[in-house]
């Protein structure tokens, strides 16, 4: 048992402030998150509505179990990124448990200009398919889009990661034993078609649902037949003469029956093994996180005091207390799940870098996930730091981090800059989820150090010309850069680009975490092989 | 050898030739006095509550009631192989048949009752009423002639006037009895009625009387002991009724004078000691308006209702009877017999009063009373029940589960007793009349006894009106919900938490409710959103445009505490399958909670066939194979559980086939025909 005690003083002007201005980023976020679950505004939901259809989150609401909760991921992607608004990218996913099983749910927003795939809804439908491979949960897709968004068929349609790969993941999904399940409940166009098509199992919606590779428009100008929509693909077509459709559903309530009742039928059983607690809320309040953190990064913070209000009981049996002291280690538990916690509490040295290998490399070991908390302005510079190997050092806390198998799990916590993210498992290193606070910051530098190598570097050039260069001309210099970075590092920049999962209010750290541990113990936690650390 | 010898002979052991509460209830008397007991059963009844509470018990036959509890040699039997001395026959079977009080006779048996001469007497309800108006018993006026001739019957009828009330000669317990308000409607009242009586009496005799417009039917209690005395123990007033059968039933009657409580108590002594009567008997009166009453006709056994005359005199009815059956004379003398207080009985049966009074079936899961927790004194509370949790009600038998009596200084406070009596009762797995009883105990005109023997269907309207919920109810049975949901967590994972968690926002819960009598409309939805910053704060419940702050707290039992914006109210919460029920003193609410796998969202093609509501036989074929028929004509008439139900068409159209034909048994839930409606 450690239980850790606080320092913290609730009643502190200091606490005050960052208080205050916590809540209000959290504020801010939820609204945000509330406006973007309206979907595509109040003419598109008339006219969805008034064709019996349910809500994108009401269909939702009606699949996962009774007040069950619902991990929904990315709820800000596209934000502000398009000409025009396109909400969580016109395709809502998460977790949500479905008859008992978590399931990685896939569900198209019509009201989002038709539900049809901008480059960001076909890069979030992938990440929810990862998330699906990573945990071995089910998929199940809730299918009511128009395809492709036509004009930014370049961005969507030919490389890598575009709209194929949907299907290429359905595919070696299956092919690894997790399910697919398809609940066609409005359109399925051209590549849409193939949704129902790969899956396990499909569901269609009478009068609602069709499934064609060329709609009505495209067959009259290539065959000259006409032909409705409901004739051509619908629910009787499907379940009756193709065998496209696998279930025929009255209306979307029935639909979504269908889909509890097809996951129900799928013999899952959880392949993780962990040793068990029992959850304990922890001692001290995670509300008061907002007051710890605030939202000034230069404003230093012991990590401890958001650990203590993260895992059970604020029990943390930290590991290595006393050497490296800026990367903290240690074990804990959440929800019940054992977990490894490395968390920054300044900038990373050697010792702290090694230390951290270390540490993980028990983990993995020992099969224990790993939780990183990361606030990290990057690794010591400096020759007395390059001299005795920093780079080397750090680079055995990056393969650590790169090559350990077992589940990972990031939250950004603060500042994620440059090769601290690298050593923090940021969104390149592979983790399960990654989550940012609103209060984060992410960017290869920070601003005032971007502005400040960029204006180095033209001082220099202006001195090689002989040049004056004002302090006043400097400064102009150095603000669009300072604004770019802070623009370009802010969370709902990240998270509209699916830089991480979510953007997530810090006194939920807890919940999301514990959630995302148990989902993630439906795969079995694999073998870790490291590669050569540099001695 | 004359009976009275029979009568004085001692006997140390009782069988009881009944079944359910009253066979469980005359045995605990009967314990209390020192008597063995001896219970019979058919085979329905096998592990009943009253064959596990006998010392002794022995099997009459199969479960139709004709083959075992009717059975008279059967009975004889088991009083002879237990060494019964005495038989008691509770109400209803072969309580007052005369046959079987020939053979106890016979056999040497004494039997807890009249004599078969006065069992005769009042038998035949037309030669009762001779014999009534020679006693100087005042008589309704009517026709009980032996020519029963259809014309004659008709023409007697119209000489009467209408309304006029219809009855099987050998009748009794609502059986083969209607009323006819028009003359146009005599023929087909009177087929129906004769159809009963045969099937319930094996007779098919009438006697016609004039129907009272709003008279309250009040029943004096006798008893006389075979050595010339006779009491009445005052009167009981059971005007609600439906069909003929009381419901709730009360003593003293309201308003009585203590002159016309006398009158009544006298003439009915009089009716019993004009047939020689001995034991417990019952003389039925009608009370009109003008303080005028009519006798009815007397019941001669016990009868279901006497609980609230002991309640208000402190006797044990069925310790008198006993008594005067092993010869004693009447403990007590007119004069030393008094009212204490008020009483009331309600009758619980299995049977949905939303459905025409349909009888129910099915297993008990659950039936108790929680006096504690509603705040009761069990003093004043009495519950002779002839079943328990796990008991199965079957279709064979009368559907009466059990009788709820309260005892109170005065009405007003026995009323009240009775409703909070009511609200305690928790009875689930079958559908029962219990809500109704307190719709009808809480309704405004029987508190301001404006009562009436046709006090249900005058209030139709009020009693049955289709339920309007407040946003109370819903965010009452949303929070119940809302508590269930985080009670049902499996294991600790927190996705098993059941508490609404959304990222970014309140843990959010919603909560479909809808009446459980419209559970596949779904106009008829009213959704509550449940949300709340954590599991340690209350809910805040939407309804609309309303929002409520809610919290629940659990009392002891099955009572909580639902406080909604600061307003707190002590209710019992159930689960009955997926409606929540609330209960409280003022009355019952049930919410259907439209949980996610609850609806079967399938079922939307047109029904096209009729289906038997329950275990039954069919009685009659009314329409041919073909015949177009309009929608709500009958097509079949089935019988189950005593009464007769017609299945009528349930569009225009015509009938394609029928399944079964008349005298078949059919199965709950049987497809009974397929009919074919117009396009």
């Amino acid at each position: 048992m450690a239980i850790l005690n606080t320092q913290v003083n609730p009643r502190s002007d200091g606490f005050q402030a960052n208080d205050k201005a916590m809540r209000h980023e959290v504020m801010k976020l939820r609204e945000l998150t509330a406006a973007i679950s309206q979907g595509g505004g109040e003419k598109a939901r008339t006219r969805h509505e008034s064709r019996g259809k349910l809500f994108v989150r009401d269909r939702i609401d009606h699949l996962i179990d009774e007040g069950s909760p619902f991990l929904e991921f990315s709820a800000l992607a596209a934000h502000e990124v398009y000409e025009s608004a396109v909400p969580a990218a016109g395709v809502v996913t998460g977790i949500g448990r479905v008859s008992g099983v978590e399931c990685v749910i896939v569900a198209n927003d019509a009201t989002v200009k038709g539900g049809t795939y901008y480059p960001l809804t076909v890069k979030k439908h992938i990440r929810a398919q990862e998330i699906a491979r990573k945990h071995r949960l089910p998929c199940i897709y809730l299918v009511d889009s128009g395809g492709a968004f036509l004009p930014r068929q370049d961005e969507v349609f030919p490389d890598r990661e575009h709209f194929g790969r949907i299907f290429y993941n359905q595919a070696t999904l299956s092919a690894e034993g997790i399910p697919q399940i398809a609940v066609v409940m409005g359109s399925c166009t051209a590549g849409g078609a193939y949704v129902p098509a790969m899956a396990d199992e499909s569901i269609i919606v009478k009068q609602q649902g069709t499934i064609f590779l060329g709609g009505p428009p495209l067959v009259k100008a290539a065959t000259g037949e006409t032909i409705s929509a409901e004739d051509l693909g619908g629910a009787d077509v499907h379940a009756k003469k193709s065998g496209v459709a696998d279930h025929y559903a009255e209306n979307d309530a029935h639909a979504l029956q269908l889909a509890r009742a097809c996951v129900s039928r799928l013999n899952w059983q959880k392949r993780g093994q962990l040793k068990m607690q029992e959850p304990k809320p922890p001692k001290l309040d995670p509300s008061e996180i907002y007051g710890i953190v605030g939202t000034d990064l230069k404003k230093p913070f012991d990590v401890r005091e958001v650990i203590g209000r993260i895992v059970d009981d604020s029990d943390f049996d930290e590991f290595k207390r006393y050497y490296g002291d800026t990367l903290v280690t240690g074990f804990a538990h959440i929800h019940g799940y054992p977990v490894g916690i490395v968390a920054n509490n300044g900038v990373l040295f050697s010792e702290s870098a090694v230390k951290g290998a270390h540490f993980i490399e028990l983990c993995a070991q020992r099969k224990i996930p790993l939780v990183f908390l990361q606030n990290i302005t990057g690794f010591m510079v400096g020759s007395k730091y390059e001299h005795e190997g920093i780079a080397k050092h750090g680079a055995k806390l990056v393969t650590a981090v790169a090559c350990a198998k077992v589940p990972k799990f990031t939250v950004l916590i603060g500042g994620s800059f440059g090769a601290g993210n690298y050593g923090m498992c940021g969104r390149a290193y592979d983790p399960n989820l990654l989550f940012m606070w609103p209060n984060a910051r992410i960017s290869v530098m920070g601003g005032e150090q971007a502005a400040g190598v960029l204006a180095q570097v033209k001082r220099e050039q202006y001195e090689r010309e002989g040049r004056e260069w004002s302090k006043e001309e400097e400064e102009a210099f150095k603000q669009p850069t300072r604004e770019q970075y802070e623009h370009q590092g802010h969370p709902y920049y990240a998270s509209a680009r699916l830089w991480d999962d979510g953007v997530i209010d810090p006194a939920q750290t807890r919940d999301v975490l514990g959630l995302s541990l148990a989902a993630a113990m439906n795969a079995e936690v694999q073998e870790t092989r490291f590669g050569v650390f540099r001695m | 050898m004359s009976q009275n010898d029979s009568r004085t002979t001692p006997f140390d052991t009782l069988l009881v030739a009944n079944r359910g509460e009253i066979a469980c209830r005359v045995m605990r008397t009967a314990r209390a006095m020192g008597l063995r007991t001896v219970a019979v059963y058919s085979d329905a009844d096998a592990n009943a509550r009253h064959v596990r509470e006998a010392d002794e018990a022995v099997r009459l036959g199969p479960a139709a009631a004709r083959e075992s509890y009717l059975k008279v040699e059967a009975v004889v039997e088991a009083a002879k192989r237990t060494g019964a001395g005495a038989i008691h026959p509770g109400y209803g079977f072969l309580s007052e048949n005369g046959a079987f009080v020939e053979a106890l006779d016979a056999a040497g048996i004494t039997f807890v009752g009249p004599p078969a001469s006065a069992i005769a007497a009042m038998g035949d309800k037309s030669a009762a009423k001779a014999r009534m108006a020679n006693a100087g018993v005042p008589l309704v006026p009517g026709y009980h002639g032996d020519d029963q001739d259809d014309a004659l019957l008709k023409s007697e009828a119209d000489k009467i006037g209408y309304p006029v009330l219809l009855k099987a000669s050998a009748g009794g317990g609502g059986k083969g009895m209607r009323v006819v308000e028009a003359p146009e409607q005599f023929q087909a009242a009177l087929d129906g009625c004769r159809r009963e009586s045969q099937a319930a009496f094996g007779d098919t005799r009438m006697l016609i009387e004039k129907y009272l417009t709003q008279p309250r039917h009040v029943e004096v209690q006798v008893f006389c002991d075979s050595h010339g005395n006779g009491v009445y123990l005052f009167e009981r007033d059971c005007s609600v009724q439906r069909r003929h059968q009381k419901v709730l039933e009360e003593a003293p009657a309201p308003g009585m004078t203590a002159e016309l409580r006398r009158e009544m108590g006298e003439a009915a002594v009089r009716a019993a000691k004009e047939i020689g009567y001995v034991g417990a008997g019952t003389v039925e009166f009608l009370l009109d308006k003008d303080g005028s009453f009519y006798f009815m006709e007397m019941n001669t056994r016990l009868q279901v209702e006497h609980p609230v005359t002991e309640m208000i005199t402190g006797q044990d009815l069925v310790e008198w009877q006993l008594r005067v059956a092993m010869g004693e004379a009447l403990p007590l003398q007119q004069d030393e017999l008094t009212i204490t207080g008020h009483s009331f009985e309600a009758r619980l049966y299995a049977e949905d009063p939303e459905q025409d009074f349909l009888p129910a079936t099915g297993k008990l899961e659950r039936f108790a009373m929680d006096l504690k927790g509603a705040g009761l004194d069990p003093r004043q509370v009495r519950l002779d029940s002839g079943v328990e949790t796990g008991d199965v009600v079957s279709m064979h038998y009368d559907p009466m589960l059990a009788k709820l009596i309260v005892h109170g200084d005065d009405r007003e406070q026995a009323l009240s007793t009775l409703n909070r009596a009511l609200a305690a009762l928790d009875v689930q797995g079958v559908v029962t009349n219990r809500a109704f009883l307190q719709r009808l105990a809480t309704h405004p005109a029987f508190r301001n006894v404006e009562l009436d023997t046709r006090f249900i269907e005058k209030n139709e309207a009020t009693l049955f009106a289709p339920k309007q919920y407040s946003i109370e109810e819903y965010a009452g049975a949303a929070l119940i919900g809302l508590n269930q949901l985080a009670r049902e967590c499996e294991s600790d994972s927190p996705w098993d938490r059941h508490d609404g968690f959304r990222l970014n926002a309140p843990h959010t819960i919603r909560i479909s409710l809808c009446d459980p009598a419209h559970v596949q409309d779904e106009e008829s939805v009213v959704v509550v959103e449940g949300t709340r910053a954590s599991g340690a704060d209350p809910w805040d419940l939407t309804i609309g445009n309303e929002t409520l702050t809610a919290r629940l707290q659990h009392l002891e039992g099955d009572a909580v505490a639902v406080t909604l914006n600061g307003h707190r109210r002590r209710l019992q919460a159930r689960r009955d399958g997926n409606v929540v029920v609330m209960v409280d003193p003022r009355g019952e609410t049930r919410l259907f909670w439209r949980r996610i796998d609850a609806i079967d969202h399938g079922h939307h093609e047109a029904e096209s066939t009729l289906t038997a509501p329950m275990h039954g036989t069919v009685v009659a074929l009314l329409v041919e194979a073909g015949q177009k028929v309009e929608k709500g004509m009958p097509l079949m008439v089935m019988e189950a559980m005593k009464m007769e139900h017609t299945m009528t068409a349930p569009a225009d159209g015509h009938v394609e086939s029928f399944h079964f034909n008349a005298g078949d048994t059919v199965g709950q839930g049987d497809v009974l025909l397929e009919f074919a409606p117009v396009e």
